[in-house]
């Protein structure tokens, strides 16, 4: 059977797969901002909290994350789609990453900014929003479009509950035809490609964020 | 290897004591292989940063865009790959071994950054210093660039040992037994999941911490024994 064959039904899986990869990291930034901003600023409680998210999420491995929470979740009654659960499972071991991410990037920010803003009469949001972000999430871009890639990477261990991703097409077709080696090297440079064009978007919205930076709110003033 | 075992379901406190011995032998499973893939991490990364620094273009072009495959594609897909394909070429390992190689060839893409930063930290003038001894270029990295290179990125080699163990419950799709194949295992046989599966995240989540808080105490403690850090 030729290789071609294969292709419609690949495809298929990938949307899957970038259609997981996307939403997790939607949320998963949406969490690292929040659990991020709470270890710096959340004072002694809600940082204690964010401490304990961060540690759990990034030490117990996503794969056991995963199994957890497709058996756990329907027995405390909330019951979704595999989909779902793999979203949800991907986001949060994201947002795990990425409030590490967000808090190394806040406190880089030089201790003359936040004087300078104090000496301002800035309040503590006015600093975090004003001050700190701006400068910190142009710091962030890289280490998140890294995690950006792993979280394409460990997408693939969806298939695992038994969602249809890209990981899972290529297994399904290769128990029938058994034509190991096409498929894995198709489905390797499906992956590398879908890689490649995710750098090339982080690159995109990195280029975005220093430009928006280099003329913070000029047009205020 | 299951039959003749026997799970006591009443309680989950007597569930969690009966199946803990079996999670303690997958436990050091998941050890071996972590460790086996770890040793090839280490020297398949040295070799990938030697070669990326040759000075044949075709060379360093062709490390450079392997490395980057490995490193843009999934554990999971690789391994599959290993499992499946190697046989077809006549090459059968052990499924232990297969798991260690994917895990091994993975992370040396990431390894052999780490050496190569650590390589391009050596300052300058010990090269100049090597050639003006008369040193080959093997010479050199053999006895002056890499023994200086090594101690300064161990800490973040460790980092890549703890995120290597987090990542070795992967083997189990391909029938490793390590600890998160057998809590699975066990789940399948009695229908009660949530304690095999917390008991191997509470693990993983313990040895990460060790790990962790052991990595922080080298970073502290490398630039009191002179060695600067990275």
């Amino acid at each position: 059977m030729n290789w071609t064959a294969y292709l419609p039904m690949l495809w298929q899986g990938a949307v899957v797969t970038m259609t997981i990869t996307l939403s997790a990291i939607l949320f998963g930034v949406i969490l690292a901002f929040v659990f991020g901003i709470l270890r710096v600023e959340g004072g002694p409680i809600l940082s204690k909290v964010a401490l304990c998210y961060t540690e759990v999420f990034r030490g117990t491995s996503l794969f056991v994350q995963l199994f957890w929470f497709y058996y756990a979740l329907p027995l405390v009654g909330l019951s979704f789609d595999p989909i779902t659960t793999g979203i949800l499972v991907l986001a949060a071991h994201a947002g795990g990453y990425g409030a590490e991410i967000v808090r190394g990037a806040l406190s880089s920010v030089s201790v003359q900014q936040m004087e300078a803003a104090r000496a301002l009469n800035f309040n503590r949001l006015q600093t975090l929003f004003r001050i700190s972000l701006p400068q910190a999430v142009v710091e962030m871009m890289p280490a998140f479009g890294n995690l950006t890639i792993e979280t394409l990477k460990l997408s693939s261990l969806v298939s695992l509950i038994s969602i249809a991703d890209l990981t899972f097409s290529a297994q399904s077709i290769r128990n029938i035809t058994l034509d190991s080696t096409s498929i894995y090297s198709v489905t390797l440079v499906c992956y590398f490609a879908m890689s490649l064009m995710l750098m090339v978007v982080v690159r995109v919205i990195e280029r975005m964020v220093r430009r928006g930076n280099a003329f913070p709110r000029a047009a205020h003033s | 290897m299951m039959y003749g075992y026997e799970w006591d379901t009443t309680t989950w406190l007597t569930y969690a004591t009966s199946i803990l011995p079996i999670i303690l032998i997958g436990l050091t499973v998941t050890l071996k292989a972590a460790a086996a893939g770890f040793a090839i991490a280490l020297v398949l990364g040295l070799v990938f940063a030697l070669l990326r620094r040759s000075r044949i273009k075709a060379i360093s072009w062709t490390t450079a865009v392997v490395v980057e495959f490995l490193r843009d594609t999934p554990l999971l897909v690789q391994l599959f790959f290993l499992y499946y394909v190697l046989p077809d070429f006549g090459i059968v390992l052990p499924a232990f071994l297969t798991g260690a190689l994917a895990l091994g060839l993975q992370y040396a893409a990431y390894t052999s950054e780490v050496y190569r930063g650590g390589i391009e930290a050596v300052p300058r003038g010990q090269w100049e210093a090597a050639t003006a001894l008369n040193m080959t270029r093997m010479q050199t990295y053999r006895d002056i660039v890499v023994p200086q290179a090594v101690p300064r990125i161990l800490p973040a080699m460790g980092n890549y040992l703890v995120a290597m163990i987090k990542e070795t419950p992967v083997l189990s799709v391909v029938t490793v037994l390590e600890m998160m194949g057998l809590a699975n295992m066990i789940s399948e046989r009695t229908f009660e999941y949530l304690v095999p599966l917390t008991m191997v995240g509470l693990i993983f989540l313990l040895l990460t911490l060790v790990c962790s808080a052991a990595l922080h105490r080298l970073q502290l403690a490398l630039p009191k024994a002179g060695i600067p850090l990275k």
